[in-house]
């Protein structure tokens, strides 16, 4: 299997985790996978949350030293 | 000799090459260095004045200068835009065919709205992001009598405060023209709360509540039906329009895709150093950076002056001294001649004040000022 794709968005405020997320799985093919990385705990929440309203896939997500590491898969 | 090559005349290669000459103004004059600037274009664009141009605020000859004009004297200045980067052969070829060769290379090609990359919102969207855009979206302003005006953003796009902005003075302007009556104001934006920073989110949204600017949040643009004026979200909802004005998705330059140096048009970066994966000598700065921070002037203005310092010690003392830590300042208008202004970096997030009018008459300062900012006199 393929090693993800990083997304390191530590410390990012503005634009944000989520949005990073929406901008680079514009780029990736179906079925690629990205790990995000982030210090905000809100967006360990907001990340899942919009995945599943627009149907891609939260592959696993755990958090090491205040990093969480959320996996995803680009559905469609 | 060690011959510093910078592409892109904007804000990033701009402030970069004027604070190298200065700080090799010897080894320039004693010919130990040369910096030389290519750019695609004889003049620079005052990019946040587009924004003002669209509300009649401002008028384009404004917001433009002779590139020539805000460099200092011994940068080697030629417009002839690169084609094709050879990292092998440490060189990069021209459109006029030449090639130039560089010990060191830094990239700051910039980004490009791609309004086309959504199905119908290049046909149906005004927007603000370039020249010919603004002045369009200035006429649909002035001819707009009533109705709903949805503002709608993409992902990715530059300056981050844009939508909000836009949002404001769209009120402002109605109700400066007495049809505000007449006209609703629709927000949308593509995560879960009106701006992806929270604190600007906590009080932006009462404040569109107090003006009676209805908002809907996730809410990512998918298409634009222009037949049923009709805009669709990633999120299956949709909204109904009869102005629409977009902050358009954008990408890094075309020459940066077709050269394969990053996907989208975005280099792959290091946060902290600036420079490109995998080359040494090779440093990037500005919107066509892969880092994941804003791409606005403020952030290439910074990186700027980190890698002036860098470059200016590799040629002095054989090595770097400074990282970038992630330091962003952005103005936020909030409509009423008041506005406020987001300050961060990677370790510290930003904590906005209420907006005032000083913030505001700062930032109309700034847009005057910017032309000393980019000679880097400030
Ligand atoms: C409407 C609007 C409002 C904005 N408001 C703000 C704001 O309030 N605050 C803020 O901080 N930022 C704001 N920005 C964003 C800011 O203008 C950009 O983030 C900034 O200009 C990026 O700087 P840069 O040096 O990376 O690229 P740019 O300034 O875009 O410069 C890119 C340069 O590269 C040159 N170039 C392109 N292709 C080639 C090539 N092949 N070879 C050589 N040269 C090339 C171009 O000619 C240009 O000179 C705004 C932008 C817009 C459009």
């Amino acid at each position: 299997m393929q090693d993800p794709q990083i997304l390191d968005a530590r410390g990012a405020t503005c634009p944000g985790p989520l949005m990073e997320l929406i901008a680079h799985i514009k780029l990736m093919d179906v079925g690629e996978e990205v790990e995000v990385l982030t210090t905000d705990r809100g967006s360990a929440t907001d990340i899942p949350i919009w995945l599943r309203k627009v149907g891609h896939e939260c592959i696993n997500m755990r958090e090491d030293a205040g990093v969480y590491h959320i996996r995803v898969r680009k559905t469609k | 000799m060690k011959r510093i090559l910078i592409v892109g005349g904007g804000i990033g290669g701009t402030i970069l090459a004027n604070n190298l000459a200065r700080r090799l103004n010897h080894e320039l004059h004693s010919g130990d260095v040369g910096i030389t600037l290519l750019s695609a274009s004889d003049r620079h664009m005052y990019q946040p004045g587009l924004l003002y141009v669209a509300f009649g605020r401002m008028t384009p000859d404004e917001i433009y200068r002779d590139q020539a004009s805000l460099l200092e004297p011994d940068i080697a200045f030629h417009v002839d835009p690169v084609e094709e980067f050879r990292f092998e052969a440490n060189a990069v070829r021209t459109a006029s065919g030449k090639s130039f060769e560089y010990d060191y290379l830094a990239i700051a090609t910039g980004s490009r709205p791609v309004a086309e990359s959504i199905p119908g919102l290049a046909e149906h969207a005004h927007h603000v992001y370039t020249e010919a855009a603004a002045l369009k979206t200035f006429q649909a302003l002035r001819d707009f009598q009533g109705g709903k005006i949805v503002v709608a953003a993409a992902v990715p796009h530059k300056c981050p405060m844009v939508p909000l902005e836009i949002t404001f003075l769209l009120h402002d302007y109605f109700q400066d023209r007495g049809l505000l009556d007449k006209v609703k104001i629709h927000y949308t934006y593509p995560i879960n709360r009106v701006h992806s920073l929270e604190n600007v989110a906590k009080w932006a949204a009462p404040e569109f509540d107090r003006l009676g600017i209805s908002y809907e949040t996730l809410f990512n643009v998918k298409e634009v039906d222009g037949a049923k004026r009709q805009v669709l979200s990633e999120e299956g909802s949709s909204v109904d329009y009869d102005l629409l004005i977009a902050i358009p998705p954008h990408k890094g330059m075309e020459v940066i895709e077709k050269n394969n140096l990053g996907k989208g048009g975005w280099i792959p970066t290091d946060r902290n150093s600036l420079r490109m994966e995998n080359r040494d000598n090779v440093f990037v700065l500005g919107d066509t950076t892969n880092i994941a921070t804003s791409k606005a002037g403020s952030t290439a203005h910074y990186e700027a002056e980190v890698l002036g310092e860098n470059l200016a010690a590799l040629v002095k003392l054989g090595s770097e001294v400074k990282t970038y830590e992630g330091k962003v300042f952005c103005f936020i208008e909030a409509g009423k001649d008041r506005a406020t202004y987001a300050s961060f970096d990677y370790n510290h997030p930003p904590q906005p004040q209420p907006p005032t009018q000083a913030v505001h008459w700062f930032k109309m300062a700034y847009n005057r000022l910017y032309w000393n900012s980019v000679r880097g006199l400030l």
